[in-house]
């Protein structure tokens, strides 16, 4: 089983020691970088809000592990997206637990495209949006993208075997292939196909978004951050939430002020600090940060913290047939079907989706993955379970400047700091999309003797990019194509809120190989002085 | 699902409720009962409170097959809310009163037509997601709708039906992968 406990008595570093690099948040960005850096003898200070867990508190009962994992500190939203509606008190959904939200991923670990690092140019200037180019070319990632896979050991790549196929699988591999797809396979998963990385082979519990209870799937709360404690150069502090990054009279940033374990204000100074607390709160963490040099937010002389907010098209297909699927054995999103994931304006929208394998356990299903709200029709749906199977639709959405984060002027959390509100007017294209990936997803389980098909409704946002964009203009985004902040040179974004657009891939593998990178330039930066 | 019903004494004695009912022969709810007779305490609501509740719950996920027993645990998690929150509890009771009496024996569109008129209300979305996420939970549920569960103590669905379709053809091994340990 994979080893979640720290290997050697635990690291601390002085409050006052002004030569640490502070990282903020745990999950998927924070975790890989901590590991980067204190590999390489750079001492960090890693905090994250949320609780250590082991493996052996995950639960599956769907309920509990929501409740243990969950960010449920308050969120509040407005816009014409469905989510506004349906989900009033959710409008993002990530964990609040060391390791982040790759306690809850799925594991699906599809690359960007070259194309989709030059969106602006595929797909011209739309009107309604605020599209730009990536300042690096995918030929700059690749190297990183390779590791990335290495290091998560993802599943057909490099020659790792693939995950086999399960039920669900099945019927969306027959349908796919009976409508002349050709990309259709168990996907490039984070998950062990077979024992890697002193971890076991998956073992189809099913129970991927509850936190897999042996470690089959990749997370930074068994790989990355445990193997940096081990170099003795890390200090987590868990249940610590970051409310103030403070910077000094030249504006660079100085420390970060917290609330430690008890709930006390406390203060640690550093070299240089980096962002990595998801989109959401990345970006209100760099608002609440506002001073008299940085009126409007930390790093924000563009405008552009918290604007572009993007979180993919997506939503859940459901078929029902007469014979059993029992999808809900099995890894939860191990299938993809690829061919849709092309810019083919001639289907009435630019950019391209993932239709993906996917099922809600029993209680889940209702909540959060079926546009009946109640009556008969939910529960006609329900009494299908058995014969049910699922595919999730991860396709590009696209940046505008009005759907972004803003600080609630009303609601305060439990330290009395404004919450983030999140505001998205979907844009006609994401509708379109939406559309013919359904209409695609319906014909797949047409095609195998589906005799009812349910579309959901958008979920909450899972995938959470762009709010602190990399751009190659300062006025057009946060930072560079380091992740350096534009304005601050010694303040770094390390998640997905440095996209600089979204593209149509699950975001975790661009977020690591992004965070790899990262490490790369700030050991250089650090060995030279620069920062 | 308690204990054998006395329920006639008791709710003689109290002023909050009880639901009692009886299991259909051959249910699969039996397995989980020590008896065919069922009784769910209230501590807060009124028997006739909890009367109305059960059939809003019911309205909400109306599943033929699945009997009363199933909906009381429903009406006993929201009950059990009430003792712990007040404001809550009178949330509920007023939005039972406004349902009416009546309400519990009204054929299911007077039901529905009701309940689609207070549809946005506080009360009812608090009842819909209270049913929705204490239904589905029970071990009850999980019989009925066929649906298996935790998994981890018995070693995943590896060696227990997680590829074991086959009204489809297989998936060649290229799109596939081996399974472990086979
Ligand atoms: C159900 C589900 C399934 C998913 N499946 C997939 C998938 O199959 N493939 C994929 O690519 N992606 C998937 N994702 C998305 C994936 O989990 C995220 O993209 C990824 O974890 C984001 O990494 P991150 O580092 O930005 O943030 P996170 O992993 O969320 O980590 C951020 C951490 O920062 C902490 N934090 C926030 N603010 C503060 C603060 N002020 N002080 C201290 N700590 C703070 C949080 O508590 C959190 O632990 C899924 C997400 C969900 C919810
Ligand atoms: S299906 Fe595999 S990855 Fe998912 S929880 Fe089970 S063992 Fe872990």
């Amino acid at each position: 089983m994979a080893e979640t406990a720290p290997a050697s008595p635990r690291t601390r570093f002085a409050q006052n020691d002004d030569g640490v690099v502070v990282i903020i948040g745990s999950g998927a960005g924070g975790g890989t970088l901590a590991h980067e850096l204190t590999r390489r003898g750079i001492r960090v200070v890693l905090f994250e809000a949320g609780k250590r867990l082991t493996l052996e508190d995950f639960s599956q009962v769907p309920g509990e592990a929501f409740a243990m994992l969950t960010w449920l500190d308050p969120r509040t939203q407005s816009g014409t997206w469905t989510v506004r509606e349906d989900f009033p008190t959710l409008p993002s959904w990530t964990c609040k637990t060391v390791g982040g939200t790759t306690v809850h991923w799925t594991g699906a670990c599809p690359r960007q495209q070259p194309w989709e690092l030059r969106a602006r140019t595929e797909y011209g200037d739309l009107p309604g949006t605020s599209l730009i180019d990536w300042p690096i070319a995918y030929e700059e990632l690749e190297k990183y993208y390779d590791l990335a896979e290495r290091r998560l050991v993802v599943t057909r790549r490099h020659g790792v075997p693939g995950l086999p196929a399960s039920n669900k699988f099945k019927v969306m591999y027959a349908g796919a292939k009976a409508l002349g797809y050709q990309r259709v396979h168990t996907g490039y998963m984070a998950i062990n196909s077979q024992p890697a990385d002193g971890r076991p082979p998956c073992l189809q519990m099913g129970f991927c978004v509850q936190g897999c209870k042996i470690g089959a799937k990749w997370s930074t709360l068994y790989t990355e951050i445990p193997r940096a404690e081990a170099t003795g150069n890390l200090d987590l502090r868990a249940e610590c939430m970051v409310t103030r990054i403070e910077h000094g009279p030249d504006g660079r940033v100085t420390g970060v002020v917290y609330r430690d374990p008890s709930g006390r204000e406390q203060r640690q100074r550093a070299r240089l600090v980096c962002v990595a607390c998801n989109a959401v709160e990345t970006a209100r963490l760099l608002l609440l940060s506002e001073s008299g040099k940085f009126p409007r937010g930390l790093a924000n002389s563009s405008d552009q913290v918290g604007r572009n907010y993007c979180h993919h098209v997506g939503g859940f297909v459901w078929g029902c047939f007469d014979k059993p699927v029992h999808a809900w054995r099995g890894a939860v999103l191990a299938g993809v079907v690829e061919d849709e994931t092309k810019n083919d304006p001639k289907r009435g929208f630019v950019g391209g989706y993932h239709l993906e394998l996917a099922m809600l356990d029993l209680p889940s299903l209702p909540l959060a993955g079926l546009p009946y709200m109640w009556g008969r029709e939910l529960a006609a749906v329900m009494e299908d379970y058995r014969n049910m199977s699922g595919m999730f639709i991860c396709g590009e959405d696209l940046p505008r400047p009005d759907n972004r984060i803003t600080l609630d002027p009303t609601v305060r959390d439990q330290y009395g700091l404004p919450v983030a509100h999140i505001h998205v007017d979907d844009h006609e294209n994401d509708t379109a999309m939406r559309t013919h990936a359904q209409t695609q997803a319906t014909r797949i389980f047409e095609a195998v003797g589906a005799r009812r098909v349910v579309c959901s409704r958008a979920t909450p946002a899972t995938h959470n990019m762009c709010t602190a964009r990399m751009s190659a203009d300062p006025c057009d985004g946060v930072c560079n194509g380091w992740g350096q902040t534009h304005d601050v040179p010694n303040l770094f974004i390390s998640d997905g809120s440095a996209f600089s657009t979204p593209g149509s891939a699950n975001p975790t593998l661009t977020i690591v190989a992004l965070a790899l990178r990262q490490a790369d330039y700030i050991e250089r930066q650090m060995s030279a002085r620069s920062i | 699902m308690q204990r054998e019903s006395s329920a006639g004494r008791r709710d003689f004695l109290r002023t909050s409720g009880v639901l009692t009912g009886l299991l259909a022969a051959g249910s699969p709810l039996a397995l989980f009962a020590p008896s065919r007779a069922w009784a769910v305490d209230l501590t807060t609501l009124t028997s006739a409170e909890g009367a109305i509740l059960l059939a809003v719950c019911r309205t909400i996920a109306p599943h033929d097959g699945l009997e009363d027993a199933a909906y009381a645990v429903v009406v006993r998690a929201i009950d059990e809310q009430a003792s712990r929150d007040e404001s809550f509890a009178k949330l509920i009771r007023e939005g039972l009163a406004t349902l009416g009496r009546g309400f519990a024996s009204a054929d299911e569109p007077t039901r529905v037509e009701a309940l689609k008129r207070i549809e946005s209300s506080p009360f009812f979305q608090s009842v819909r997601v209270s049913t929705l996420q204490t239904l589905y939970t029970s071990p009850l549920a999980y019989a009925y709708f066929g649906y298996e569960g935790e998994s981890f103590s018995k070693g995943g669905y590896l060696t227990r039906g997680f590829n074991d379709l086959r009204w489809l053809p297989e998936v060649p091994e290229e799109d596939s992968g081996p399974v472990p340990g086979a």
